[in-house]
C-alpha cells in the first residue's frame, strides 16, 4: 500500500493545440459563452477587480485608525469606507470567490461532465453578479451608503440619507446569482457523474461544493425578502420593523442573521473543499477518513441554520433561547475541529512536498484554527457579553474569512493555475509572497484580538489614545500584507506568457480534471470518462502512469 | 539610541507608556470574565499547538526527500471518534460556564439600584431615580449592585463598559436591562458598540465610580430637585392619566396602585406580570393588553410622550407600589448609613420614591 509519486518532467511538455481558451476569438464568443470554464475566467476577472476595490478600502480603513481622531476622513467617510468595504468583500467576493471561479470551472471535469447542467443559467448568474456588481458600485459613486454591512434596522430604514436602497438592490441581484450557482451545481452533482463516480468515488471538493450549494439555495432567498422589506420600509413605511409602528426591529435581526449567518458557511466551505484536494495531492495520500470529511461538510451546513441566533445574545431575546443557539453553536464547531485533525492525519506517512498551494493550505490550517477556536469564546455566552461588537469580533471572522477563506483561494487559484491556463506560476516569488501573505494576516489580526479584550469598539472613526500602539501594528501588518497581495496580482498575469508549460498533471494529482490535456478542450472529455476506482488512489496513478511509459516507450 | 531622533523616541516612550493590552477589572464579574477568558485561551493555544506541531513534525518527518514512498491510509473510526468526542466535551464545558456567567450578568439580585440608561443618536441620557441627570456620564457608587435599564429613543445602541466585563444593547421600543457591581474607584470607558450612523464614535462616555461618601455627596450636589417617580406624577396630572385612572372603583381605568409586578388577568383570559415593558407598553398600546373588565377606549400616547417622560410615568406608577416603596426606602437607609459625616446637612436632598 505505498506509492512513489514523481512530478513530470515540463521540459517535454507542450501546449495543446486546442484548448477552450482558443475555440473561438473575440469579445462576443466570451461574454456569449455557455462554457462553464470561459465563465469562470470571466468570474475570475470580475471578482479580483471587486477584491481591489475592496482591498484599498481596508487600507483607507486602517490609514485612517492609525491615529486616534478621525484625521484622515470625516466619520460619515469613514463609515461609507468600512460599509463598502464589508458590503463588497462579502457579497461581491467571499460569497462567489472559490464557487463562481474555481468550482465553477472544476465541478463539471471532476465528476466528469462536459459543462453544468445548465450553461446558460451559469451565465445568466454571471451577468446577474455583474448587475449587482454595477449597482453597488454605482451607489458608492453616488455617494455611498454607510448602513454596514448589515443594514441594522431602524438606523438603514429611517435615520440615514445615503443610498441604502440601491446597495440592497445589488446585493438582491447578486443573491440571485448565488442562488442559480447553488443551483446548477445541486443539479449537475446529482445527474451528471459519469459512469462509476458513486456519491463516494466524489473529490471532496465536490462534497464540499453540494453543502455550500444547500445553504445558497435555502438562505439566499430570506436575505432577498429582508432587504426588499428594508427598501419597503423606506419608501412606503410599511412598518414592519419600525416599533412606533406595531414592528419589531429584532424581527430583522432574526431574518437577516438567518441568511447572513450561513453565509459565513458559504463563505468557508468551498474553501475547505480546496484544501482537502490541495493537501491530498502534495502528501500524495489520499485524505484521511474521507467520509468524516464529506460528512462534516454536510453537517456544517446542516447545523449552520441553527446557530444565528449567537449574533444577537446581548440584544435583549429570551435568555432560554440564548442557551439553546449557544448549545448548537458549540455542536457546529466540532465539524470544522474534525476537519483540521483529518488534513493533519493525512500528511502522516505522507511524501510531502511545499509548492505554493501547499504552503497556502498550512496558512489556512494555522489561521482558521485559531479563527475557529476564538468562536468558541463568541459562543460562550458570558464571554460573549464583552466580546461581541469589539475588536476581537473582527479579528475573530477575519481570521476565518481572510486567514481562512483567502489562503484557500490563493491556494485553489495556484493549484489550478496549471490546468486552467496550461502554465505555470513562477514558484520561487509565490513562495515568498504566501510568507509574505502569513505575515502581513498575522501582525495585522492579531492585535485586534487584543484591542477587543480591551474594549475597543468596532466601526469606530475615531478611539481613545490607549488603544493606538495596537493600531499601529495593525495597520503596518495590513501594508504587509497588501504587497503579499499585490504579488499574485503581478505575477500570475505575468505567467500567461512567459510560464513555463505545464503539461496535463504537473503535480500528479488523481482527480478527473487532472487527466486530460491543460487547458482542457471546450468539451472536456474527448470520450465519457469511466471512473472506475476510488477518490485520491495514488496507485490508480502511479499504475496508469508506468503504463502509459510503456506504451509509448 | 542616539541615532534614533528624540522626537521618533519620545513617540515610543509615550506609546509604552500608553500601552496595555488588558482593561481594569473593576466589577465584581471582572475576575469571573477573565478567568472564563484564560481557560478560552488556554484552549486555544492548547489546539493551536497539537494542529501545528501534527503539521510542523509530519512534515519533517515525513518529507519528500526522507519519506519518498506514501503509505496510503483509509482512516480510523477510533481516531475520529476520539476528535469527536474530546472537543466536543471541552466546548460543552465552556457551554456551561458561559451560560452561568451570563444569567449571572444579565439578572440583577433585587436589592439592586435602578439607573435608566437612554440611548439616542449620539448621547447617553443617564437618569437617577433621584432625579440626577446625566449626559455621556454615569456615576455609581461602588460596592451596591447597580441594575441599568436601557432603552433607546431611534436606532439600536449598545451600552458597553469594558473595565465591568458588561454590555447590552440599547433598543428602541423594549426595556433591556444589565447589571453590575463596581468594585474599585475610578473612571472608566462608556461605548456605544452597536454602530449608529455619523458620530457612533462620538457616542462614549466615562462612567465614575466612586465610593459611598463620594457618591453621596454627587447625588445631593447634582439633583434637579425632583425625583423621577415626582416628575412622573406632575406629568400623570397634566396628560390628564387620572381621569380615568383615578383609583376609584367606579372609574373607567384601572386603579394602577399596587399594581407594579402584580399578576394581572387581561380580557381574552391570559394573565401577565405588570413590569416596567408592559407599563410602558400599556402608554403606548393600550389596546394590546386590556385588563379583564375595562373597555379598550384607552387612546394610543405614541408619540406624544418621549422615553425620558415614560420613564417617569412608569416610575411613579412603580412609587404607588407600597412593596416597591419599602424596598426603596431601605436601600436609602442602607445609603445614608454607608456615609455619615462628610456631607452633613446637604445629604438628605436625594429624592428618592415618593415617600
Amino acid at each position: 500500500m505505498s506509492t512513489i509519486v514523481s512530478l513530470p518532467d515540463q521540459a517535454t511538455a507542450k501546449l495543446p493545440r486546442k484548448s477552450y481558451l482558443n475555440e473561438e476569438y473575440g469579445i462576443k464568443s466570451w461574454l456569449l459563452t455557455g462554457d462553464h470554464k470561459r465563465i469562470a475566467m470571466l468570474y475570475l476577472m470580475s471578482i479580483t477587480f471587486f477584491f481591489v476595490i475592496g482591498g484599498m478600502l481596508a487600507g483607507l480603513i486602517r490609514l485612517e485608525l492609525l491615529t486616534p481622531p478621525s484625521d484622515l476622513m470625516a466619520t460619515d467617510t469613514y463609515n461609507k469606507v468600512f460599509s463598502m468595504h464589508g458590503i463588497i468583500m462579502i457579497f461581491l467576493f467571499l460569497v462567489p470567490s472559490v464557487p463562481a471561479t474555481i468550482g465553477n470551472f472544476l465541478i463539471p471535469l471532476m465528476v466528469g461532465a462536459k459543462d453544468l447542467a445548465f450553461p446558460k443559467i451559469n451565465l445568466l448568474s454571471w451577468y446577474l453578479y455583474v448587475i449587482g456588481g454595477i449597482i453597488i458600485l454605482a451607489a458608492m459613486v453616488l455617494g455611498g451608503v454607510d448602513t454596514g454591512w448589515t443594514f441594522t434596522t431602524p438606523l438603514s430604514t429611517h435615520y440615514l440619507n445615503t443610498h441604502v436602497v440601491t446597495a440592497a438592490m445589488g446585493i438582491f441581484f447578486a443573491g440571485f446569482s448565488s442562488i442559480f450557482t447553488g443551483l446548477n451545481f445541486i443539479v449537475t452533482v446529482h445527474r451528471m457523474r459519469c459512469p462509476g463516480m458513486t456519491w463516494f468515488r466524489l473529490p471532496l471538493f465536490v462534497w464540499g461544493h453540494y453543502a455550500t450549494s444547500i445553504i445558497m439555495i435555502l438562505g439566499t432567498p430570506v436575505l432577498a425578502i429582508t432587504l426588499v422589506l428594508v427598501a419597503l420600509e423606506r419608501t412606503i413605511n410599511i412598518g414592519v420593523f419600525d416599533p412606533t409602528k406595531g414592528g419589531d426591529p429584532l424581527l430583522f435581526q432574526h431574518l437577516f442573521w438567518f441568511y447572513s449567518h450561513p453565509a459565513v458557511y458559504i463563505m468557508i466551505l468551498p474553501g475547505m473543499a480546496v484544501i482537502s484536494e490541495v493537501i491530498s495531492t502534495f502528501s500524495r495520500k489520499r485524505v484521511f477518513g474521507y467520509t468524516a470529511v464529506a460528512f462534516s461538510s454536510v453537517a456544517i451546513a446542516v447545523f449552520g441554520f441553527l446557530v444565528w441566533e449567537h449574533h444577537m445574545f446581548i440584544m435583549g431575546v429570551s435568555q432560554y433561547s440564548a442557551l439553546v443557539f449557544s448549545l448548537l453553536t458549540m455542536l457546529v464547531a466540532v465539524p470544522s475541529a474534525i476537519k483540521i485533525f483529518n488534513w493533519s492525519m493525512t500528511l502522516y506517512k505522507g511524501s510531502i512536498t511545499f509548492e505554493t498551494p501547499m504552503l497556502y493550505a498550512f496558512g489556512f490550517i494555522g489561521l482558521f484554527t485559531i479563527g475557529g477556536l476564538t468562536g468558541i469564546f463568541l459562543a460562550t455566552l458570558g464571554m460573549d457579553i464583552h466580546l461581541t461588537e469589539t475588536y476581537f469580533i473582527v479579528a475573530h471572522f477575519h481570521f476565518v474569512m481572510v486567514g481562512g477563506m483567502l489562503m484557500a483561494y490563493l491556494a485553489g487559484i495556484h493549484f489550478w493555475w496549471p490546468k486552467m491556463t496550461g502554465r505555470m506560476y513562477p514558484e520561487g516569488i509565490s513562495k515568498v509572497s504566501a510568507i509574505v501573505t502569513f505575515i502581513g494576516f498575522i501582525v495585522t489580526f492579531f492585535p485586534q484580538f487584543l484591542l477587543g479584550y480591551l474594549g475597543m469598539p468596532r466601526r469606530y472613526a475615531a478611539y481613545p489614545p490607549d488603544f493606538q500602539v495596537l493600531n499601529v501594528f495593525s495597520t503596518a501588518g495590513a501594508s504587509i500584507l497588501g504587497i503579499g497581495y499585490l504579488l499574485p496580482m503581478l505575477y500570475l498575469p505575468w505567467s500567461l506568457i512567459y510560464g513555463k508549460i505545464a503539461g496535463n498533471n504537473p503535480w500528479q494529482a488523481t482527480g478527473l480534471e487532472w487527466q486530460i490535456q491543460s487547458p482542457p478542450l471546450t468539451e472536456n472529455f474527448t470520450e465519457i470518462p469511466v471512473m472506475d476506482h476510488e477518490a485520491y488512489d495514488y496507485e490508480w496513478l502511479a499504475n496508469k502512469t508506468q503504463h502509459e511509459v510503456q506504451t509509448v516507450g | 539610541m542616539s541615532h534614533i531622533s528624540p522626537v521618533l523616541w519620545q513617540f515610543l516612550v509615550h506609546w509604552l507608556k500608553q500601552f496595555a493590552i488588558f482593561p481594569p477589572e473593576a466589577s465584581t464579574i471582572a475576575p469571573y470574565a477573565d478567568a472564563l477568558y484564560f481557560a478560552l485561551v488556554g484552549m486555544t493555544i492548547t489546539g493551536l499547538v497539537l494542529v501545528s506541531s501534527m503539521v510542523l513534525i509530519f512534515s519533517i518527518r515525513y518529507s519528500k526527500d526522507r519519506h519518498p514512498e506514501a503509505v496510503q491510509i483509509e482512516g480510523s473510526t477510533l481516531l475520529e471518534a476520539t476528535w469527536t468526542l474530546i472537543p466536543l466535551g471541552i466546548f460543552l464545558v465552556f457551554f456551561v460556564w458561559g451560560a452561568l456567567l451570563y444569567f449571572r450578568i444579565f439578572n440583577a439580585p433585587p436589592d439592586s439600584m435602578n439607573v435608566y440608561v437612554v440611548g439616542k443618536q449620539w448621547m447617553w441620557k443617564v437618569e437617577h431615580p433621584g432625579g440626577q441627570h446625566e449626559i455621556d456620564a454615569l456615576h455609581i457608587p461602588v460596592g451596591r449592585p447597580i441594575q441599568v435599564t436601557l432603552i433607546s429613543q431611534d436606532v439600536f445602541h449598545s451600552f458597553s463598559i469594558p473595565a465591568f466585563r458588561v454590555k447590552r444593547e440599547a433598543i428602541p421600543g423594549r426595556y433591556t436591562t444589565v447589571y453590575f457591581q463596581a468594585k474599585t474607584p475610578g473612571k472608566y470607558h462608556l461605548f456605544c458598540t452597536q454602530y449608529c450612523g455619523t458620530q457612533h464614535s462620538g457616542m462614549i462616555g466615562w462612567v465614575y465610580a466612586m465610593t459611598p461618601e463620594d457618591y453621596r455627596a454627587w447625588a445631593a450636589g447634582s439633583t434637579s430637585g425632583a425625583s423621577l417617580a415626582q416628575n412622573g406624577e406632575r406629568l400623570f396630572a397634566s396628560m390628564g392619566c387620572n381621569a380615568c385612572h383615578s383609583g376609584d372603583a367606579a372609574a373607567r381605568g384601572p386603579s394602577l396602585a399596587n399594581i407594579y409586578n402584580s399578576r394581572i388577568r387581561l380580557a381574552d383570559g391570559s394573565t401577565m406580570v405588570a413590569s416596567e415593558a408592559y407599563l410602558r407598553d400599556s402608554i403606548l398600546n393600550p389596546s394590546t393588553h386590556v385588563p379583564a373588565g375595562y373597555a379598550p377606549i384607552m387612546p394610543t400616547y405614541q408619540g406624544q410622550i418621549s422615553e425620558d417622560g415614560l420613564i417617569d410615568l412608569v416610575e411613579y406608577i412603580k412609587s404607588l407600589d407600597s412593596n416597591y416603596r419599602v424596598q426603596q426606602m431601605m436601600n436609602k437607609s442602607e445609603i445614608s448609613s454607608a456615609q455619615e459625616a462628610p456631607v452633613g446637612n446637604t445629604a438628605p436632598a436625594q429624592g428618592v420614591a415618593k415617600p
